[in-house]
């Protein structure tokens, strides 16, 4: 059995001033994933070492971590692409650290609140189902597969220079409302997306997409945005809206 | 959460972008690269040719649309490129960019009406 | 419990590949910005008279402007693949694929210099 180096960045708040490297040693087989490597080290290493996992198959969005400084999901990277390592975990970037690999989600929480992520619907049925296309289906399709993982907010230096940005995840999710067929809280949702730090704050760097592990492609849905808010901007004077 | 006026701004950019994006490089080859080289005839930049250039209507919107749109772009990304690099940008910095974008523009058209 | 904050240095962009090649495509934006006055001094020096704008030609022809220029050329080259790389993920959708958008794009930029060649032929 091969062993690969991994290296922690451990911070224990009551003990630690600032976060510091630890090293282990961890036997592998070539199926084991960079998420069962921090497991085997909990269990049979060091119990000490704290992070966040459920599901272990990608869409429970909790184990996000810096793989050798790319944000990945941990059970979907697997240690013998860095073998012989040193493999370096850290937390994602531009949290704060709770502790050792788990974040301070609360930004995040935030914001995706204020995009009023939830169906508002344009006609109500009644009884009935509401309607729609496969053509529909596909216009927002990929943006409601986001798994809130945050590594698209890891990946996005704009949210890393300002934390006031309100980032890939949730300008994706707005858009995932405002592209569905059904949802008419569009206009509810443009002060969000007009703002200095919601689309305007995206300089289309697009490693958030790069590094999304559901293909929500949010660079797309935030830039998207940015022809509707210059509509949006422009053309206020000719069509006078009521309800902002 | 008060409106950006980032729309004003973006859709000079994106303009200026889509433009130099078209023919930035092939401008750029002809007057610096093979003009100055002898690769295309020093004729194709003479006095007179450039002269009849600038005193047709087509030619002047031209010249001001080339150069206001390319200090635009350029202009409005450095602007971001300064916070990219960590600077705190602020209204004023953002109007000492803008500023001197509109500023050539507007000598590029006195220029050519002159 | 003190949660900590990692600090973000103007260096950021050095940690990953994706991130330099963002930088290289943002600084573009400098030497068109100069291009842009080059053009505009070549402008005045017309305006002005013929030996200024000789001058000016002159200057241009320097081995250390035209080496410049190449660079310059190379930049904005660069600047312009990545906007129509990019541009797919502006628009709003088409039932068009992303790749034929950016072909359309780069071959719109062959045809606009041919044409551009050809018209400044002397």
């Amino acid at each position: 059995m091969r062993t690969i180096a991994i290296e922690c960045l451990r911070y224990h708040p009551e003990a630690d001033a600032a976060p510091h490297w630890q090293h282990y040693d961890v036997p592998f087989t070539d199926d084991m994933t960079v998420l069962q490597g921090l497991q085997y080290i909990k269990d049979e290493l060091d119990g000490s070492l704290t992070f966040r996992w459920s599901c272990r198959m990608a869409i429970c969005g909790s184990c996000g971590t810096m793989v050798n400084g790319v944000p990945r999901l941990g059970c979907e990277t697997f240690l013998r692409d860095y073998y012989p390592g040193p493999l370096r975990v850290e937390p994602l970037t531009h949290f704060p650290i709770v502790r050792d690999l788990a974040i301070d989600q609360s930004d995040f929480l935030a914001k995706l609140e204020s995009a009023k992520p939830w169906l508002m619907p344009k006609v109500d049925p009644g009884a009935e189902p509401h309607r729609q296309t496969p053509e529909q289906l596909a216009d927002y399709y990929q943006y409601s597969q986001c798994i809130n993982c945050l590594l698209c907010y890891a990946a996005c230096p704009q949210y890393g220079l300002n934390e006031k940005f309100t980032g890939p995840a949730v300008l994706a999710l707005l858009h995932r409302y405002n592209a569905d067929s059904r949802d008419g809280g569009k206009q509810e949702r443009m002060q969000l997306v007009n703002a200095e730090d919601g689309v305007w704050g995206c300089t289309l760097v697009g490693y958030c997409s790069e590094v999304c592990p559901k293909g929500v492609d949010p660079a797309r849905a935030v830039n998207q945005n940015k022809i509707e808010s210059t509509k949006d901007y422009f053309l206020r004077f000719l069509a006078p809206r009521s309800g902002r | 959460m008060k409106r950006s006026n980032k729309p004003i701004f973006w859709s000079l950019f994106g303009a200026g972008g889509m433009l130099s994006a078209l023919i930035g490089p092939v401008l750029i080859f002809i007057t610096g690269i093979a003009v100055p080289m002898g690769l295309m005839s020093r004729e194709t930049m003479s006095y007179e040719r450039m002269l009849a250039l600038v005193h047709n209507p087509i030619g002047k919107l031209a010249i001001v649309a080339v150069i206001g749109l390319f200090l635009f772009h350029g202009l409005h990304r450095m602007y971001h490129c300064v916070h990219d690099f960590g600077v705190h940008v602020g209204p004023g910095l953002k109007a000492i960019f803008h500023g001197f974008a509109f500023l050539g523009t507007l000598a590029a058209v006195y220029l050519v009406l002159a | 419990m003190k949660a900590y904050r990692r600090p973000v240095t103007a260096w950021w962009w050095r940690r990953n590949p994706y991130y330099v090649w963002y930088m290289v495509r943002e600084a573009s934006c400098v030497v068109l910005t100069i291009y842009a006055l080059t053009l505009l001094v070549g402008v005045a020096r017309l305006t002005q008279s013929e030996v200024r704008y000789e001058d000016w030609l002159e200057r241009l022809s320097r081995p250390w402007v035209i080496a410049y220029h190449v660079l310059a050329f190379v930049l904005v080259a660069y600047h312009a693949w990545t906007w129509f790389k990019i541009m797919p993920k502006t628009l709003p959708r088409v039932p068009v694929p992303d790749k034929a958008i950016v072909v359309a794009g780069v071959t719109a930029i062959g045809i606009c210099s041919v044409l551009l060649l050809w018209a400044a032929r002397a």
